[in-house]
């Protein structure tokens, strides 16, 4: 099978390049993740993270053949060669296939990413209701892996200003919660012309999500909110 | 001075709003007018003004070119926002933008009740 691999040492290469690989192996039931540890077998200065190798941690997000996704859940066989692997775009290159997601956690801690409740604890749990509960189904999912974010134009041109397709689902994951008492200022701090409107529903987003989620409905469903607000 | 960062200027849902709104006024114009020429037998110049001497057509038209300009300037400034960095080059344009649509506005006034 043949690959082709973006390959980029700051300390030693002057521009980054792409490197041929040619792997006999059978695609099988194999995932791509296994196909890039074997090639790492052959030539262990290539770069990448990777962690649970299924599909939960989010680590090995990649350009997959022009497309985000993670290595460990996509079938070798599913791709045409030669299969090119980039790092995730907009981001800036760490090593190879390693990027800096500084930018991205950063727009994700924006938006304070946990339940701001000040009631004292009760003695069990703060419980919802069956329908509440199920507002949350296709938010809490998202691994943050970062495939959405980083295949957003919107993002590519802002990322210091916008805070992303993976940021704004978070965002709505805690505004859809009942038990999360800071609404208020949670629309107050995406009611922007940056931060939350610079969403034009591309949808590269769901396009990519390798959850299957959908970041531009839950951009919506806070919009609406935005409305219901002031009208 | 150091480049920090700024965000929330708090007008970025009143714009997404309006530009849904001036979005849904050019689309009823738009059904106004195509209905208007398919139901048209004969169209010449005295159909054409006696469509236009009409007061509320007129003023439908104006509101259709208000909304017009208005949808342009958000698309206009979205564009800005996107491609061009520089703070002050940005306002120069934003300006322009301005100044010409404003300058439409009164151009279609004229056009409208000067026939």
């Amino acid at each position: 099978m043949k690959f082709r691999i973006y390959r980029y040492n700051p300390e030693t290469d002057d521009a980054p390049y792409m490197q041929d690989y040619d792997l006999s192996i059978d695609a099988g039931d194999k995932m791509l993740l296994d196909a890039i540890l074997l090639i790492k077998e052959q030539d262990d200065s290539l770069s990448l993270r990777k962690s649970c190798r299924e599909g939960v941690c989010g680590s090995d997000a990649m350009n997959i053949n022009g497309r985000n996704g993670l290595a460990c859940i996509t079938q070798l066989s599913e791709l045409k060669q030669p299969i090119e692997l980039r790092p995730l775009p907009g981001l800036p290159v760490i090593r190879d296939l390693v990027v800096d997601m500084t930018q991205f956690f950063k727009q994700y801690h924006s938006i304070k990413p946990y339940l701001v409740n000040n009631d004292p604890p009760p003695e069990t749990e703060r419980l919802q209701s069956v329908t509440a509960r199920a507002e949350l189904d296709g938010l809490y999912e998202c691994i943050l892996c970062g495939c959405c974010t980083t295949a957003c134009p919107s993002f590519w041109w802002n990322p210091d200003k916008f805070v992303g397709p993976a940021g704004l689902l978070q965002a709505y994951r805690f505004l859809a919660d009942t038990r999360d008492q800071a609404t208020a200022e949670r629309l107050d701090n995406l009611e922007d012309p940056y931060r939350l409107f610079r969403c034009h529903s591309i949808m590269n987003c769901v396009d990519v999500c390798p959850k299957e989620l959908n970041p531009t409905r839950a951009i919506a469903k806070i919009k609406d909110m935005m409305v219901k607000r002031i009208v | 001075m150091l480049d920090r960062i700024v965000t929330n200027a708090h007008y970025g849902l009143r714009d997404w709003l309006i530009q849904r709104i001036t979005a849904v006024v050019m689309a009823l114009y738009a059904l106004f007018i195509a209905a208007y020429l398919l139901w048209q037998r004969r169209l010449d110049y005295d159909t054409w003004t006696a469509l236009f001497s009409n007061n509320v057509v007129r003023s439908f038209t104006l509101l259709f070119l208000l909304s017009v300009f208005y949808h342009a300037w958000i698309g206009m400034r979205d564009i800005v926002m996107d491609y061009v960095r520089p703070a002050g080059m940005r306002l120069a344009i934003h300006v322009a933008v301005i100044l010409a649509l404003l300058m439409y506005v009164i151009w279609s006034v004229q056009i409208l009740w000067g026939m």
